[in-house]
């Protein structure tokens, strides 16, 4: 097991595939909502600790992803929330330094509390990728050009949710990985990054689905897409769709996976790790029934794995073993997943309560709060000067 | 040489060498207006599934490359546009303004009103034209909303009935109840969103003044029903149950609940729900088929407006129009809109409706609302609808 574990933590700092993103996608680098930047702020303050904040011209609650001095954000305005933005702004200051936006060409009914810019962009270190609800799907360069725009829904008009969709793209050795899974017209697709082409589209299990997809690195620097739905985790090459492996026994459709090395610690019958690193099937390490995600997904920091409940409780968990050490009540409801680094975890509830949690101490302890006030239902982005909360209609860059 | 002595030698020459620069500037002219033309042609193939990137990806570089003096001319280029060439083409246009924007040059206002208010141009492309240069001028460009209450491109629409329930608002917060329900009475007329729809209504009733909301929606009201045929495991969705091949109304069908005939249900909701558990119970892991017949004096192009959480199928004179095999994730009116070539005369629907296993409080409604619209939501009129009494139908 031990080796296990410091092949995994040589695979993370060896990650071939990360791009010069500091947080290329949902749930930063390694889909796992850390960063190796050092620990978060002591203390949580309005007065000294907001760097900057801004209006966003639409709502969204989907994370932004920051690469070099940029963010990139997305959002959704109008009566049916038909208009489509992209936002990029500085990492300093927040000035916009472009804004694009596009007309809905699929559906964007959804339930009230999402959006339909709920899923979060992804960036490939050269350009950026937004999907939204309403499954349209851009590509610009870094500097806002129109690489190419895809319609999922003129493509496949029977793939979407009434509730809304809210998957995360994911990219890997060109590739963008993009599932559009529901009840009906159910798929994932692999886009080229550059021509916006299917490289590969798969038939996918008709469920709806809400998790994000998660990239697995492999010895020689090839990856595999990792594909959650109620039915398990099909991991693909992210070039070919072709399956590498299938875990069959059932996964959430709501919380995603997390990663460290090459371990994936799956939402399943509780939490569920395997071992990908060896050929075939992957190798499950344990299972712990009494660390069950909810709509938040698991967060791996300093050895430790640690869930949110909807309503508040913290569990955490030893990385290793599986083992429950120990569970905090916060002050709930949350929808967003907490982020962590090093001894600290920050974690914003649906009201904008952010929460910062010591894991050091032996039942954990919220040491510090800072009310937004505005709704938060999306999940924080790090970098290595400041921590972004995406607000329904607004961002925060708080110092780190 | 002196210079003197070279613009003198230069001097005879002078009206050759101007012709020649004037040739060659409107060579050159014509060559950047030929590859912007062909550039925005490559745009407008833009097809599903990655058709004609390559192509369109080379025309946004030469757009790209454009200045403000091209808008016009991409803007007219949106009114040729699919779905998603707009948005090839919308990008390409902020690209350009945001550039020159930067440079401090301005939007070419003129021109772009113009465009706006010109409505034989794109809905779409207008809605856009209105979003752009209400960012340049927020103060000014609104103000062209008050004639604009009607307008074809329901974005705009929407925010001139904003501005109109607003003022309606100020007037009977003012004590002014006449002019206040004349312009809640002139918002209803011209709005077509549901939330807007409901605000004015609830307005007006408050001033005394009743709406007939099925009237103003054009609900299809009056169905004939039945079922229930077997949807367990969700099978049935797919199955080809006899109402499909051949509507009879006269016939008697053996369901899963025994012998199913037709019957009547006519709809008198506000909201024009039309609840198949009333005839026929509230069941689980059913089919239950719902059948009406619409009168049109002349053909139309019209859209056919379905809200429904439940899985369903339409027919329109017995074509397929579209389906959804999806339960209980929500409904809204005009969730669905179905393109529908209404010939003159009648024209038979056919919704096949399915109820699923689940047995959670909010998986109980088993229905749908339609009405027939034209693309901005006003129902066709005149549009008798009905069924007659029991005939045989060859869909």
């Amino acid at each position: 097991m031990k080796k296990t574990f410091l092949l995994s933590a040589l695979c993370s700092l060896l990650c071939p595939w990360a791009t010069n993103a500091h947080w290329p996608q949902f749930r930063g680098p390694d889909f796992n909502g850390t960063d190796n930047a050092g620990e978060l702020p002591a203390q949580l303050s309005a007065s000294g600790g907001i760097a900057w904040q801004t209006a966003l011209p639409g709502r969204g609650l989907s994370s932004p992803i920051i690469l070099k001095d940029r963010v990139y954000v997305t959002c959704s305005s109008g009566p049916k929330q038909q208009t489509l933005h992209v936002l990029c702004l500085s990492a300093t200051d927040g000035h916009k330094i472009w804004e694009r936006t596009f007309q809905a060409t699929g559906r964007t009914m959804c339930h009230e509390k999402t959006s339909v810019a709920a899923p979060s962009p992804a960036t490939d270190g050269e350009r950026v990728f937004a999907l939204f609800s309403s499954n349209d799907l851009v590509c610009l360069d870094l500097d806002g050009n129109l690489v190419w725009f895809r319609g999922l829904s003129v493509d496949y008009p029977n793939a979407s949710n009434s509730l809304g969709m809210s998957s995360s793209l994911a990219t890997a050795d060109g590739a963008l990985i993009a599932q559009v899974e529901n009840d009906t017209e159910s798929f994932t697709a692999g886009i080229d990054v550059a021509t916006g082409a299917n490289l590969w589209k798969l038939d996918r299990p008709r469920m709806a689905n809400w998790c994000s997809p998660t990239v697995l690195s492999l010895p020689g620097g090839k990856h595999l897409a990792a594909l959650q739905s109620g039915k398990g985790i099909t991991a693909v090459d992210p070039r070919t769709g072709r399956t590498a492996w299938d875990y069959k026994d059932g996964a959430s459709t709501t919380a995603s996976s997390a990663l460290s090395g090459s371990v994936i610690y799956a939402p399943s019958h509780g939490l569920t790790a395997l071992d990908f690193s060896g050929d075939g099937e992957p190798k499950q390490l344990w299972r712990a029934a009494q660390l069950r995600p909810g709509t938040a997904s698991p967060v791996i920091a300093g050895g430790r794995i640690l869930l949110m409940a909807d309503g508040g409780v913290l569990t955490c968990g030893e990385l290793e073993t599986g083992k429950r050490l120990w569970q905090l009540r916060t002050k709930g409801p949350f929808s967003g997943t907490p982020v962590a680094a090093g001894n600290r975890l920050l974690a914003v509830n649906e009201k904008g309560l952010a929460q910062l949690v010591d894991l050091s101490k032996p039942e954990g302890e919220v040491i510090s709060e800072l009310d937004l006030n505005h709704t938060v239902l999306s999940t924080p982005s790090l970098a290595k000067e400041g921590i972004y909360i995406r607000g329904e209609s607004r961002l925060w860059k708080l110092r780190r | 040489m002196k210079p003197r002595t070279l613009l003198a030698s230069l001097r005879p020459q002078a009206p050759l060498l101007m012709a020649l620069a004037t040739w060659l500037i409107a060579l050159q002219m014509a060559g950047a207006q030929s590859s912007l033309t062909d550039a925005l042609g490559a745009i407008l193939k833009v097809g599903p599934k990655g058709e004609g990137h390559a192509e369109a990806q080379a025309g946004v570089k030469v757009l790209l490359a454009q200045d403000l003096n091209s808008l016009p001319q991409i803007l007219q280029s949106m009114d040729r546009a699919n779905p998603l060439a707009m948005n090839w083409l919308r990008s390409a246009v902020e690209s350009i303004a945001q550039r020159e924007q930067a440079r401090n040059v301005a939007l070419p206002i003129a021109s772009l009103g113009a465009f706006l208010l010109d409505v034989s141009h794109s809905p779409q492309a207008r809605a856009y034209v209105y979003q752009l240069l209400s960012k340049a001028d927020p103060v000014g460009v609104p103000r062209l909303l008050p004639g604009m209450l009607n307008d074809p491109s329901m974005e705009i629409r929407n925010a001139a009935i904003r501005g109109a329930l607003d003022q309606a608002a100020a007037e009977l917060a003012a004590g002014r109840k006449g002019t206040a329900t004349l312009l809640f009475q002139q918002a209803l007329n011209n709005a077509r969103d549901v939330d807007q729809i409901d605000l004015a209504v609830g307005k007006l009733k408050g001033l005394g003044v009743k709406t007939d909301l099925q009237k103003l929606f054009g609900w299809i009201q009056q169905w004939k029903v039945v079922g229930p045929f077997d949807n367990a495991r969700r099978e049935g969705y797919e199955r080809v149950y006899p109402p499909e091949t051949s509507v009879r109304l006269e016939a008697e069908y053996v369901t899963q609940g025994g012998k199913a005939r037709w019957v009547d249900l006519v709809g008198a909701d506000d909201y024009g729900k039309i609840d198949v558990n009333l005839p026929l119970g509230k069941l689980k892991d059913s089919i239950a088929y719902c059948y009406t017949e619409v009168q049109v004096e002349d053909a139309v192009n019209a859209e056919i407006r379905l809200g429904c959480k439940n899985a369903w199928k339409v027919w329109l004179n017995g074509r397929l129009l579209f389906g959804r095999d999806e339960y209980h994730r929500g409904a809204e009116i005009d969730q669905y809109r179905l393109p529908a070539a209404l010939k003159k005369g009648r024209n038979t629907i056919l919704v096949k409706l399915g109820q699923n296993e689940q047995k959670e409080d909010w998986t109980v409604e088993w229905e749908f609302q339609m009405r027939i619209t034209d693309a901005q939501g006003s129902p066709i009129a005149p549009l008798r609808v009905g069924v007659p009494p029991p005939i045989t139908a060859s869909r």
